[in-house]
């Protein structure tokens, strides 16, 4: 293997017409924010049974995805695979890109977003959601350690520490965001034990089909070279991490169908929970992880760049999907106060939470997704992330042997 | 002064319950000092000798009656917009139907004061406390709105501001963007008045709510709670609640 040239990617016109079709999304995201808390949240879908709406969807999706992003590193840095080492840069960057997308949507949802200071000086250490807020912060300053580790010649030897460290940072992370949901006994989608491992596990899926399309699209459009044995090996990844989500996906369901209170809620959201039934079946396991899979091991869609950035594509949206079953749906399964009796009262206790997602959330969430590409072109613009070329002969160790091999 | 230690001020008088009876005093004299029958002065302390508590006999609570609603939102100025998915409700009429049985009943609900709030835990910045004597309030100057305590509140007993409120009690500061729920009065409470919900249900002579300290065994909740059995609502959280249910 040559030495690995890292480089700036160009600037100059077309540069810039992205970064302002990008702006202006994260304009209209900072509009929402400001209609939503100048006028209360009232002119949102949310209301006082479906308090977390579609701005937490898209939130915790990017976090979650965030820490899936650096997997790619982690897998040169900790397990020592070279094959991934050209590519540790820009894991990190997309790593410390989408948290800073997340946090941003929500911090922009608080009722008073004005209070950030107060969020930051008052902790309450028995909350784990404060606790996230300071595993969050040392996230994005671990991995920022970790990527001038990398690019600093003198301070190479300590990239494996520095990889490590990170590495068991993001567990602990994924783990504290998945426990957000798994502290809430009261409600039954989220009294599992399950929901912190499985979330790890949705966060390798999401951060590296986040990371495949990323780096489709940015070699593409930057007419650098992108051969196809790292293409591959990330998307045959892609595939085991799809596969191992649906098999959480199913562990979940089926726990919570042998704990008896819980079959109400596992009704609910498998068989009559209308939109999230669908979404959960249709969105999230038919388009969000069969047909990726299927597309990824396809023998010719398998091989098409075209088809993995659909496939990448595909888990993404499935994703979303869900988050927004585990979030929304979660809320609006009515909450069991009183076993053996029907409820009725004027706030709506009894019956299924009513939530339509309004624009500005909906902007406000994708102005997150746009914080975040900023964020990593920017940075792919001023400093050397990426390797000038990826192609096979220049960055896979094994790949003279496996071309005598193929035309063997 | 910063707004940081303005908060401390604050919140050093709001747990101590010096504030609220300061802001009564101010805004309605008369009205306030001619009920007080008061039994401990105003700068004392709050002290956790006291646990304030509630029993609700479900037998009297007549089912078309929402006097005890009507009155929490007199007190504490909760005039909605019509708007009833985000309007704010600190307690309201529950109708419970036995799905067996066939047999209707009817309660409120409100903050269950719990021993150990699931709100207090997971509150990221404290907003969300317990006072020594066991009431849970919301300091409305350093909750950032999240809402993380309405996630984790079981009895679904809190509400979010989502507009711009106008014409409030200076004894109940309320803000948009902010969560709130029921506080059992505690500006009465410490000036020794009864709660509204419990004064209005009194009123109207059906005595379906009995309030006072549960850690007196003379008490006449802790009486009551002695002779007749009752329940917390989802006992299985072991959250030792300060509302007692009795005939469910
Ligand atoms: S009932 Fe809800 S709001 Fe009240 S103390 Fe308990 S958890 Fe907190
Ligand atoms: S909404 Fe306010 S009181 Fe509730 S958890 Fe958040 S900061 Fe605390």
């Amino acid at each position: 293997m040559k030495d690995i040239v890292f480089k700036e990617i160009d600037g100059g016109k077309p540069f810039y017409l992205l970064l302002g079709f990008i702006g202006f999304f994260v304009l209209a995201a900072l509009g929402s924010a400001w209609y939503m808390e100048h006028n209360g949240h009232w002119v949102t879908g949310m209301n006082n049974q479906i308090v977390w709406g579609t701005p937490h969807v898209f939130a915790v999706f990017l976090i979650v995805a965030a820490s899936g992003a650096l997997n790619v590193a982690s897998i040169s840095s900790v397990f020592q695979k070279t094959a991934y080492k050209p590519l540790a840069r820009l894991s990190g960057l997309l790593a410390i890109a989408l948290l800073a997308g997340g946090l941003a949507i929500l911090v922009l949802d608080l009722g008073r977003p004005d209070r950030l200071i107060v969020a930051m000086t008052y902790y309450n250490f028995k909350s784990i959601f404060a606790w996230n807020i300071i595993l969050y912060i040392g996230f994005m300053a671990v991995v920022a350690i970790y990527l001038w580790m990398m690019m600093e010649r003198k301070m190479n030897k300590f990239t494996r520490v520095a990889g490590f460290s990170a590495f068991i940072w993001r567990l602990i992370l994924t783990t504290g965001t998945g426990s957000i949901f798994g502290f809430l006994v009261a409600r039954q989608a989220y009294d599992t034990a399950i929901l912190a491992p499985m979330f790890i596990i949705m966060s390798f899926a999401f951060g590296l089909a986040i990371f495949i399309l990323v780096l489709l699209g940015i070699y593409k459009w930057s007419d650098r070279p992108l051969g196809d044995s790292i293409l591959f090996r990330l998307k045959n990844l892609l595939g085991v991490f799809i596969g191992a989500v649906l098999y959480f996906v199913l562990t979940y369901h089926l726990t919570n169908l042998y704990i008896t209170e819980n079959h109400g809620v596992e009704q609910f959201i498998l068989m009559d929970g209308g939109v999230y039934t669908k979404l959960f079946w249709i969105v999230q396991i038919l388009l969000g992880s069969l047909l990726p899979l299927a597309l990824l091991y396809h023998p010719s869609t398998g091989k098409s760049r075209g088809w993995i950035g659909i496939a990448s594509l595909l888990v993404i949206i499935g994703g979303l999907a869900q988050m927004y079953v585990i979030i929304i749906g979660g809320q609006a399964y009515p909450m069991e106060m009183f076993p053996g009796k029907e409820v009725v009262s004027s706030f709506a206790d009894g019956i299924t939470g009513s939530y339509t997602p309004s624009l500005p959330e909906i902007i406000l969430g994708m102005g997150g997704i746009a914080v975040a590409l900023a964020a990593t072109f920017v940075g792919v613009r001023v400093l050397r992330f990426l390797p000038s070329t990826l192609a096979d002969d220049a960055v896979d160790p094994h790949y003279p042997a496996r071309e005598a091999e193929a035309s063997a | 002064m910063s707004e940081e230690s303005n908060i401390d001020i604050y919140r050093r008088r709001f747990m101590s319950g010096t504030a609220t009876a300061a802001a009564g005093l101010a805004v309605a004299p008369g009205v306030m000092l001619t009920e007080v029958a008061r039994a401990k002065p105003a700068d004392q302390a709050v002290s956790s000798d006291i646990r304030w508590g509630m029993l609700i006999d479900t037998n009297k609570c007549n089912e078309g009656c929402n006097d005890c609603v009507t009155a929490c939102n007199e007190e504490h100025n909760l005039e909605g917009f019509g708007r009833p998915a985000t309007d704010a409700q600190w307690i309201r009429k529950v109708t419970l139907k036995d799905k067996q049985t066939g047999n209707i009943q009817t309660l409120p609900m409100l903050c269950q004061h719990c021993e150990h709030p699931p709100c207090v835990d997971v509150c990221p910045t404290g907003a969300s406390f317990k006072r020594e004597d066991g009431i849970v309030l919301v300091d409305k100057h350093i909750c950032i709105g999240c809402r993380y305590c309405m996630m984790a509140c079981p009895y679904k007993a809190r509400s979010f501001v989502h507009e711009k409120l106008q014409d409030q009690m200076p004894y109940s500061p309320r803000g948009k963007g902010t969560v709130e729920s029921c506080t059992f009065c505690v500006h009465r409470v410490d000036e020794d008045i009864l709660p509204a919900c419990v004064v209005a249900c009194k009123e109207e002579n059906h005595n379906a709510i009995t309030f006072g300290d549960m850690n007196d065994p003379d008490s006449e909740i802790s009486q009551q709670l002695k002779q007749h059995s009752s329940r917390q609502v989802r006992a299985d959280l072991e959250l030792n609640t300060g509302v007692r249910y009795r005939g469910i």
